[in-house]
């Protein structure tokens, strides 16, 4: 299956550049202080400037998905969420699918059963894998912060206290990692034995994935395997979000590694479907209340078109229509 | 039975022997390796050329789907890729919905096209990816170092044949965007891949014709204005004959309060004509000031099929018309996708509607500040608020001899949210009235599988397939609760879902609802009524039976 080993391979060779480059090269100031830098330009500026290029093309028409009752009648009661009329309606709406993936909760999975028979069965595995998967990721990008203040901030303590609840290890064990690593291994399986899915993925899809896995498998050796040295770490973190541009000091060779495939996923993110991050919030589908009988929605570029006016019509059947006894304008 | 439709034994056997994805089986041959097969029964006769002439279209010829060479103009490649870009400009949508996309598959089961041919195109997300291959091979650098990585591929005919295959295969029903997380709607890309296909006319002749026939008649059968009226005149005849009661509709009448437009399907085909009977019962009954006009005598747009500029062209004469003669506001009759361009276009392309008034029930006094903007307020919402105030008289028992179930139109659904206003009416106008499954109704409906202009003859074999899974709901109350009555608010759907239910389901037959309320309806100073407005035999009305009527 080339759809899914070149993209195994790629990430395995991406790991591969700086430990040659650290280890033999002797290249740490360029994985440690350029390519990270680098990286968070790129990102920032990339995503920034596809948003923009998204939100300057117009919205010509009004054309929310409707899953839910339309405001009418008084006493027929709307749907708030899922045919928003107002504007906070739609916002909810919105927001509803960015942290809870409420149109993916619908999902379904068709059956084609004996003697021409349809069967839908519910099925919540891809909202379910896909919430645990990015809920973990934003619990555990939320946790490195404290990587790069001089004072730990609060929230992050609290994290740490609650993603290490489960205090049977030394260092604490972090409930995401092991979250964030079963919702990946579920996430390719899911790829790779369902026939669908294996048709319609594309190298593109298995990809980040795998960048993702080898990122977070990186990380668990770092923490519990070979218990890399942190401070030195934090130090250099820190110099980075001061602009400083200090070799690092010595640090493991692992952390080059995770830190150079952090820098990929984060130069790869703003070119690829990861932008989905972004698109949520403007799909014209899902971000826009279902109020265009009763507002008028202005299209910037209405384009000018000529019609056939009445009294064109009205010349063409004249005499018909005066058989007709229907009324006219022009005898 | 159509000769373009395999027997149903014959299909039945398919679907239980051919492996196919949907039933799990992968074989290694990639999307894009497939091959396309145009024969009988899955492709639509090509535009005419007069057609495309009187239009104004491109590249008028005789062409058939099943030719090798299709007689593209030449420089096709670039006017295709400058259409695309030119409406990648114009439409945060396509663009958004050709970026977003990470292929996770949950639209993938949701179209009835592929739950009927098990084809893998057929899944929404791959029928994007047709035209979104295309649309990345806009960075050609990538994909020469990392050749297959971002699945991109070059505009060959190839792909023009795949394109008029697959987007014909599409219904624009929206169902798979009601799963996709991102709400990525595949219909918006099936709407501007067929523009672009009209640019190099690869088209379709049951969609062109009635929009050229729109153009001129003012309706899509082509009907001209004293054929119209004829028309109507002769349900006036069968209406008083059935009940004893003169209904009296009058034509392009100035100063009227409403001008009321719907689908002329509803003039003209069967069984649309008695849900024509059943408004004109109802706005006698209740002595509505209403008009209908022979110019806008079309409430369908096939145009919404063809492009954007059509669909604005042709909805342009509802308003024209509406300001000629001096109404207050529009009332629109049962249909799914005209209600899709009056409720999400038409104030947007044709509007402000400034000079009409803000629609006001007559009768209830009921404001329809829904419709402040547009100015025109769907029949069904309009029965609704009469029943709801108990402005009607109605006998449900009329339509005993019905067991029904309710059709959700894909467009009434999922791009206007209109759910209960037709079920209480149906509540009200009838006993017998049985949801089908849960996954199969509302915002999850199931398209007839003819929508957006493949309602022709020579598409049986897809119509039929495509229609399955809405068929299949169909059986299922069938058989628990003995329905025999499938009630939709379209008039597609009561062209489209009768040749669909004696394929499947012989012996369930389509009913418009408003058909059912002319059934109910207890007119003034009618006769004795022991059928209904198809002249079957009601039940426990039988002459002679000692009803309490
Ligand atoms: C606003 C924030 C985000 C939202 C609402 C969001 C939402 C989603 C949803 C609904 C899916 C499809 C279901 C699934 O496969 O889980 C998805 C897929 C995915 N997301 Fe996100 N996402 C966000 C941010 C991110 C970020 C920051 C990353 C990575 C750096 C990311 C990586 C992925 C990946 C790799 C997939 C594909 C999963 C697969 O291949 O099965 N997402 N996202
Ligand atoms: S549901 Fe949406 S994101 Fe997922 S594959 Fe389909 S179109 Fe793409
Ligand atoms: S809009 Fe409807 S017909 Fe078209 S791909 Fe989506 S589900 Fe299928």
């Amino acid at each position: 299956m080339k759809k899914v080993l070149m993209p195994l391979v790629m990430v395995a060779i991406l790991a591969l550049i700086p430990f040659v480059g650290v280890q033999y090269a002797g290249l740490s100031y360029l994985f440690g202080v350029i390519i990270p830098f680098a990286a968070i330009v790129v990102l920032l500026a990339g995503f920034l400037l596809r948003m923009a290029d998204w939100m300057r093309r117009p919205v010509p028409f009004r054309i929310p998905t409707t899953c839910g009752q339309e405001k009418s009648l008084d006493w027929i009661k709307y749907d708030r969420l899922e045919s928003p009329a107002h504007f906070w309606e739609a916002v909810a709406r919105v927001l509803s699918e960015v942290f809870f993936f409420r149109s993916l909760f619908r999902n379904t999975r068709a059956e084609l059963h004996k003697d021409a028979n349809l069967a839908y069965g519910s099925h919540k595995w891809l909202w379910l894998g896909g919430l645990a998967f990015h809920w973990s990721l934003l619990i555990i990008v939320l946790r490195h912060s404290r990587f790069f203040f001089v004072m730990v901030p609060g929230f992050t303590d609290f994290l740490d206290h609650a993603d290490g609840f489960l205090d049977v290890t030394l260092p604490t064990f972090y409930i995401t990692d092991a979250v964030v690593l079963a919702a990946i291994t579920f996430l390719v399986l899911r790829r790779l034995m369902d026939a669908k899915m294996r048709l319609i993925s594309l190298q593109t899809d298995y990809f980040p994935l795998f960048l993702i896995a080898a990122i977070v498998v990186v990380g668990v050796l770092m923490r519990y395997v070979v218990r890399l040295n942190i401070m030195p770490v934090k130090d250099q973190m820190l110099r980075l979000v001061n602009f400083s541009f200090d070799a690092p000091g010595e640090i493991g060779t692992l952390f080059y590694v995770h830190l150079f495939l952090v820098s990929v996923l984060a130069i790869y993110f703003p070119f690829s479907k990861l932008m989905h991050a972004g698109a949520i919030f403007l799909s014209p589908t899902r971000n826009l209340s279902n109020n265009s009988r009763q507002k008028r929605h202005i299209n910037p570029w209405n384009s000018a078109i000529k019609f056939r006016t009445y009294s064109e019509y009205e010349d063409d059947y004249r005499e018909k229509m005066k058989k007709a006894n229907l009324p006219i304008e022009k005898q | 039975m159509s000769k373009y439709a395999p027997k149903l034994s014959e299909l039945k056997k398919e679907f239980d022997e051919k492996p196919t994805v949907l039933k799990g089986d992968y074989s290694p041959q990639e999307w894009w390796e497939r091959p396309v097969e145009f024969r009988d029964g899955n492709w639509c006769f090509s535009g005419k050329p007069e057609v495309l002439q009187d239009l104004g279209f491109a590249n008028p010829r005789k062409w058939a789907a099943t030719d090798d060479d299709w007689q593209l103009p030449p420089g096709w490649q670039k006017t295709i890729s400058e259409g695309l870009q030119s409406r990648l400009k114009k439409y945060r949508s396509l663009k958004l919905f050709l970026d977003a996309c990470v292929r996770c598959g949950a639209c993938a089961d949701k179209c009835h096209f592929f739950l009927g041919t098990g084809d893998p195109k057929n899944m929404p997300v791959v029928r994007a990816e047709l035209l979104r291959s295309v649309y990345r091979n806009d960075f050609p650098l990538v994909e020469k170092i990392l050749k297959g990585f971002s699945g991109s591929r070059k505009l060959t005919e190839a792909v023009i044949k795949e394109w008029h295959m697959y987007f014909h295969q599409c219904t624009e029903c929206r169902r798979c965007s009601v799963f996709c997380p991102f709400g990525i709607d595949t219909a918006e890309i099936t709407m501007m891949v067929r523009e672009l296909l009209n640019l190099i006319g690869v088209n379709n002749n049951w969609i062109l014709a009635p929009v050229s026939n729109c153009n001129r008649t003012g309706n899509h059968l082509g009907i001209e204005p004293h054929t119209f009226v004829q028309n109507i005149n002769s349900l006036v005849e069968d209406i008083e004959d059935l009940t004893g009661v003169a209904v009296e509709p009058t034509f392009n009448r100035k100063g009227a309060e409403v001008l009321f437009i719907t689908p002329s399907g509803d003039v003209f085909g069967d069984p649309g004509v008695y849900t024509m009977m059943g408004y004109l019962l109802l706005f006698h009954h209740i002595g509505l000031d209403y008009t209908i006009s022979t110019y806008a005598s079309e409430g369908g747009n096939f145009g919404m099929f063809t492009s954007n500029d059509m669909m604005k062209k042709l909805n342009a004469k509802m308003y024209h018309e509406a300001k000629r003669l001096g109404v207050k506001w529009l009332l629109g009759g049962e249909c799914g996708h005209m209600w899709r361009v009056v409720h999400q276009y038409m104030n947007t392309m044709n509007g402000p509607a400034d000079f009409l008034e803000v629609p006001v029930s007559p009768i209830t006094g009921t404001r329809f500040s829904n419709a402040a903007a547009t100015k025109m307020v769907h029949i069904a919402e309009f029965t609704a608020d009469l029943i709801h105030n108990k402005k009607l008289k109605l006998d449900p028992k009329r339509n005993d001899h019905l067991r029904t179930t309710f059709h959700d139109s894909c467009n009434v659904a999922r791009g206007m949210g209109m759910f209960e206003e037709p079920r209480s009416i149906l509540r009200n106008v009838c006993n017998s009235f049985h949801e089908m499954a849960e996954d199969t109704i509302r915002e999850k409906t199931f398209c007839c599988g003819s929508g957006s202009g493949l309602n022709a003859e020579e598409y049986m074999e897809i119509r039929m397939r495509g229609g399955f899974p809405r068929a299949n709901a169909v059986k299922q109350v069938k058989d628990r609760h003995k329905v025999n009555s499938l009630v939709t608010i379209c008039a597609i759907d009561r062209a489209s879902l009768p040749p669909l239910m004696n394929y499947w389901n012989p012996g369930v037959s389509v009913y418009g609802l408003h058909e059912l309320v002319g059934n109910a309806l207890v007119m003034q100073g009618e006769k004795k009524r022991t059928t209904d407005l198809r002249e079957n035999a009601m039940a426990g009305f039988e002459d002679g039976g000692d009803d309490e009527e």
